[in-house]
Parts: structure tokens; C-alpha cells; sequence
């Protein structure tokens, strides 16, 4: 595998919701080696502070073009939030595992909350060319947090009711599947903890195949700090680590605790 | 031009290696870097069983640093031999073991079956992790353990010894110079400082064990002034280790006093780090037409009739 470690330009920088961002750069090695459900460490600035990269999933690959989707919400984002066409970032990735996209399965169930949404363009469409059928559940804050753009099939839930299903996006998967038949389904989830531990409970109790995509405080993205630990049910190592490990897990082996749903 | 630095019976081909707990083995950061280059690697602490590491959350970042309360998480003695030395032995470098452990005991335990390895050039003992329950910082901050420990282990190896020193303590000095009298080759400091962080929304503190170890850029200037401090208490070599970033804050290390350096926090920035700073510490050199890098060890210049910091004590 092929890792970028560089510098690379902002080709654009769009506002494609309420503080949502999509930025787009120019990464022919990072477009030919990353997959959908991988992530990639930027760093925003040669600055000190923020000190560590974040971790940022791939949204979308578009012949050289890499794009992630992020929402403000610290420094960091702020920083890239300002950042204008011809400006830099570094870059370091893929990082991390895939989707299961190619596991045996007939629709696929994707379930988005918040920014959580980032990975799910770039899976949408490797699920469309292997004309595997999509459905997608996308809950936000309200209408103009949602980011919809490249997703398929969009059942939209909001916190306050503005738009779509008032409601949870749990509460609106379940709806759904109470009213309709849906063939082997196989859920994609990524949002914030307590979304991913209902969804966990959901999909356990169903029978559903589930893969969840965390989220962690992450320092090195490359297995060696040791600071994004997750708790798995099964195994010798009580805590795997979501950088290298994951993001990716199966819903059966991960365990939420009590700080998960702060 | 001679970058390279002896102690005892280990020999680095350069000054720079990377910190204890930034690098894991080696194996993980190989395919980012040239770990050839390095001087060496001080692996991420082996103790005699394996630890599974604290709760999250982990990590947290703070202005310029970050806090970390890993809990010494490592693959336990066994299978540090039996995984991950086999690499380490192939990869070109000085390996140094830094040692964990909560008794006396169990650090010569540990030191005495690593003794029957080869490939090991040395061990860094860790007796100031802030992070774990029993042993850890509690020896560090007491002057008789550290050096109790640095008497037995000296008793047990001819290989470079070398004792990780915390901030932590009123006078770091007294503890270099317990070192070094009871046979230390050097000392390695700092270690993190205890530090913490609150989350004003949750009201809860960032870290699952409340307090945690600083470090990164925003403790360099602490790192320096320890360094300084301890470089006026012993003679035996030392290796500094605090924030460093670059090529520039490794030769502030050395004008103060340190033999070598340590590249910690900064590898997770960019693993790449280290190898650079190498670079950009042979460019200096060529640049100032210094022909071995020693002539800037404690080549600090001070305006003469200022005295040293009260806190430096003779």
C-alpha cells in the first residue's frame, strides 16, 4: 500500500451546509490507494497549536481529486474552515481499515448522524457500481445541518423536526423496516457514540450484519501512541485501537461504555 | 564531520533517537520513515507481563502539548522477545529497552532475561510513568528507590544503563546525581509533567484518570532548565527529551548540556520527524564548520559574573 506523507494544495473549500465544509485537493497516489471507509491525518498549518493532526475520512474520490466533509467545531476546523484555493495542508494517509463493502449482503443500510456522514459519499458510490441496492438513514440536527450530497436514497430524520422524520434516525430505520421488506440487509454506521451504541443495540437485536466506524481522540493514526483505545468483547487484547484496528469494527465486538454517551 | 556518541558499551551513530512510548517498536513507523537513520530506538516500555493499558479517553490535546494517559499498555516481556525484538535487531539502529516495572524485583527480573538477548545495546529505566497506580512515578520521586534501583540493576548488567528522570520533584539534580553514584552510564530527562484537563460542558476532566502526563513543544522550556540543572549536578552524559520538534531545539538541548536527544510527541505529528531533525542537525554542523558535534555539548554562552539560577545547586 502506497502511503502519502506530504503537502498538498486546496483546490476549494465549500460551505455545503450550517458550518459544513467540503475540501477538495489534488492526490493521484492518495486517490488510487484510499477506500471508502479509510481515513487520512491533516495536519491544518506548520503552527504548534493545534499540535497533533486529526483524523478525517475520505468523502469522496474523483479521478485525482480527494474530498473530505467536515463540520466546524474546534480550532483545527476552524483553521481549515479558512482556508482558500492554493493554500496547503499535509496529508497523511490511507489510514485504517475499509468497509465491508464487498461482503456478501443484499441491500446495504447506511446510517448517518451529524457529520458522521463524512465516509458515506465515497461508500455510496462503490455500493452503486457494484449495483448493490442502497438505502440511507441521515439524522441532523436540523434541515440545515443535512448534508445530503452524494447519498442515495435518503431518508432524512431531524432532532428538531424541520425537516423529514421527528425523530432519531434509530426511531426512523425502524419505521422504515416496520413497513417495508428489505432483502439481507447489512448496515454502515458513523456518527457520534451514543447514535453508534443505539445502533449497536439495533442491529444485535434484528440480526442485522453491522460494521460501525468510530470516532477517537487519536494522536499517531499509525498504531504506536496507543491513545485511541476501544473495549472488544472477544480476544486476548482487552482494547484494540480504532486507528489501525478500525475505524471499521463489527458491531458484535465492540463494547460502549458509560463515557461513550456523555 | 563526527555526529556519532559513545556510552559505555553502546555506541550511536548520531545524537538523535526517538523517546520511549512515540515509537512503539520500530516496526510500526518503518514503513513511514528511514529508521536506519536514527541513532537509535528507546522501545515503548516492556514489563514483565503484558498490560492492557488504562480506560479511554487516552489522550487529550492542550495548547501547544498534549496530555496522555496510556498506562503503559506494552506486549509484555514474552512476546516483546519472542515479536518484536527480531525486527528491532534487523533494523540498523542502536536498541535501547526501556524497562517498566512495579517492584525492585521485577525490574531486575526483566533486565536479567533480556541480558540472555542479543541485539540490545542498552536499557532506559523507566521510574517516572505518571500514569500507573503502583510503581511508576512513585519510584521516581523518591530518591532512595531510584536508587536502590539503579544499585541492583548495575549489579546485573554491563550494557548501557540509563535512568528516565521526572520533573516532578523539587531538585531534579539530587536524583541524577543518586544515579549516577550508584553507576548509572546516564540519565534521560524529562518525562512527562503531570498535568490536566476539564471539559467545561460534561464538567468532567478529559482523561479517564484524571491527571496525566504533559509533553510536546509546550514543555520544552521546563525540559531545557532540567537540563541545565542536571548538566551543573553530574558528569555522566545526558539525554535530553521535552518538545523537541526540530533540528534547532536538539542543538538547544545540547548547548545546555545534553550528550543526545530524544524526538517524543513530535512522531506523532509526523513519524518523519526524528530523520529530519538528523538532517537538519548535520546541516548545521557543515554550516558552522564544527567537526564534531561534542564541541556543542554544554556549549551554553554566558555572560560572565552571572550566576546560575538559585535553583541550581553545586
Amino acid at each position: 500500500m502506497s502511503v502519502v506523507n506530504a503537502t498538498h494544495t486546496v483546490l476549494s473549500n465549500e460551505r455545503v451546509a450550517e458550518d459544513t465544509f467540503a475540501l477538495r485537493f489534488s492526490s493521484p497516489e492518495l486517490a488510487a490507494s484510499i477506500r471508502p471507509g479509510q481515513f487520512m491525518n491533516i495536519l491544518t498549518d506548520e503552527a504548534m497549536d493545534p499540535l497533533l493532526r486529526r483524523p478525517y475520512s475520505i468523502s469522496a474520490v474523483d479521478g485525482e481529486l480527494c474530498e473530505i466533509l467536515y463540520a466546524v467545531v474546534g480550532k483545527g476546523t476552524g483553521i481549515l474552515a479558512r482556508k482558500r484555493p492554493g493554500d496547503e495542508i499535509g496529508v497523511f494517509g490511507p489510514l485504517g481499515n475499509t468497509f465491508g463493502y464487498d461482503k456478501d449482503f443484499g441491500t446495504a443500510l447506511i446510517v448517518a448522524g451529524g457529520i458522521g456522514v463524512a465516509p458515506f459519499p465515497y461508500l455510496t458510490r462503490e455500493l452503486q457500481r457494484r449495483e448493490r441496492p442502497v438505502l440511507t438513514f441521515l439524522g441532523a440536527r436540523n434541515a440545515a445541518r443535512a448534508v445530503t450530497r452524494g447519498l442515495a436514497n435518503v431518508q432524512l430524520a431531524t432532532d428538531d423536526g424541520s425537516a423529514g422524520f421527528h425523530g432519531t434516525v434509530i426511531a426512523c430505520l425502524e419505521n422504515y423496516l416496520a413497513a417495508h421488506q428489505v432483502d439481507a440487509p447489512r448496515i454502515f454506521a458513523c456518527g457520534p457514540n451514543p447514535m453508534l451504541a443505539a445502533t449497536q443495540a439495533f442491529a444485535i437485536e434484528r440480526g442485522i450484519p453491522c460494521e460501525l466506524s468510530l470516532e477517537s481522540e487519536m494522536a499517531c493514526g499509525i498504531g504506536i501512541c496507543q491513545g485511541c483505545p476501544i473495549e472488544k468483547h472477544h480476544g486476548e487484547r482487552k482494547y484494540s485501537l480504532v486507528c489501525t484496528d478500525g475505524p471499521c469494527f463489527d458491531a458484535n465486538d465492540i463494547v460502549f461504555h458509560e463515557h461513550h454517551h456523555a | 564531520m563526527n555526529t556519532s556518541f559513545t556510552l559505555g558499551t553502546l555506541h550511536l551513530k548520531n545524537r538523535v533517537l526517538v523517546a520511549s512510548g512515540t515509537f512503539g517498536y520500530g516496526n510500526e513507523a518503518a514503513p513511514y520513515t528511514d529508521v536506519s537513520a536514527l541513532g537509535g530506538i528507546v522501545t515503548k516500555s516492556v514489563s514483565q507481563l503484558p498490560r492492557q493499558g488504562n480506560a479511554p479517553t487516552r489522550i487529550a490535546e492542550t495548547p501547544s502539548g498534549m496530555l496522555n494517559s496510556i498506562g503503559l499498555a506494552n506486549v509484555g516481556l514474552d512476546a516483546f522477545v519472542r515479536d518484536k525484538l527480531p525486527f528491532l535487531r534487523a533494523v540498523g539502529t542502536s536498541i535501547i529497552v526501556n524497562i517498566a516495572a512495579s517492584s525492585v524485583d521485577e525490574y531486575c527480573a526483566v533486565l536479567e532475561r533480556l541480558e540472555d538477548e542479543e541485539g540490545i545495546e542498552g536499557y532506559e529505566i523507566n521510574v517516572s510513568c505518571p500514569n500507573v497506580k503502583e510503581g511508576g512515578l512513585n519510584f521516581g520521586t523518591r530518591c532512595d528507590m531510584t536508587e536502590a534501583i539503579t544499585r541492583e540493576l548495575r549489579k546485573r548488567t554491563g550494557r548501557a544503563l540509563i535512568i528516565k528522570l521526572t520533573p516532578n520533584v523539587t531538585h531534579i539534580g539530587d536524583f541524577a546525581r543518586a544515579c549516577e553514584a550508584e553507576g548509572a552510564d546516564a540519565v534521560s530527562l524529562i518525562n512527562t509533567l503531570v498535568g490536566m484537563a476539564v471539559d467545561v460542558r460534561t464538567r468532567r476532566p478529559k482523561l479517564s484518570t484524571i491527571t496525566g502526563g504533559l509533553s510536546g513543544p509546550a514543555i520544552k522550556p521546563v525540559a531545557l532548565a532540567k537540563v541545565y540543572e542536571v548538566s551543573k549536578a553530574v558528569r555522566i552524559p545526558i539525554i535530553g527529551i521535552g518538545g523537541i520538534m526540530s533540528w534547532e531545539d536538539a542543538i538547544e538541548f545540547l548547548l545546555v548540556g545534553a550528550s543526545a536527544i530524544q524526538v517524543g510527541t513530535a512522531s506523532f505529528r509526523d513519524p518523519d520527524t526524528a530523520v529530519r531533525i538528523v538532517h537538519g542537525m548535520r546541516n548545521y554542523c557543515e554550516e558552522q564548520g564544527i567537526e564534531d558535534i561534542q564541541e556543542l555539548v554544554g556549549g551554553l554562552r554566558v555572560a560572565t559574573g552571572v550566576a546560575a539560577p538559585g535553583f541550581v545547586k553545586a
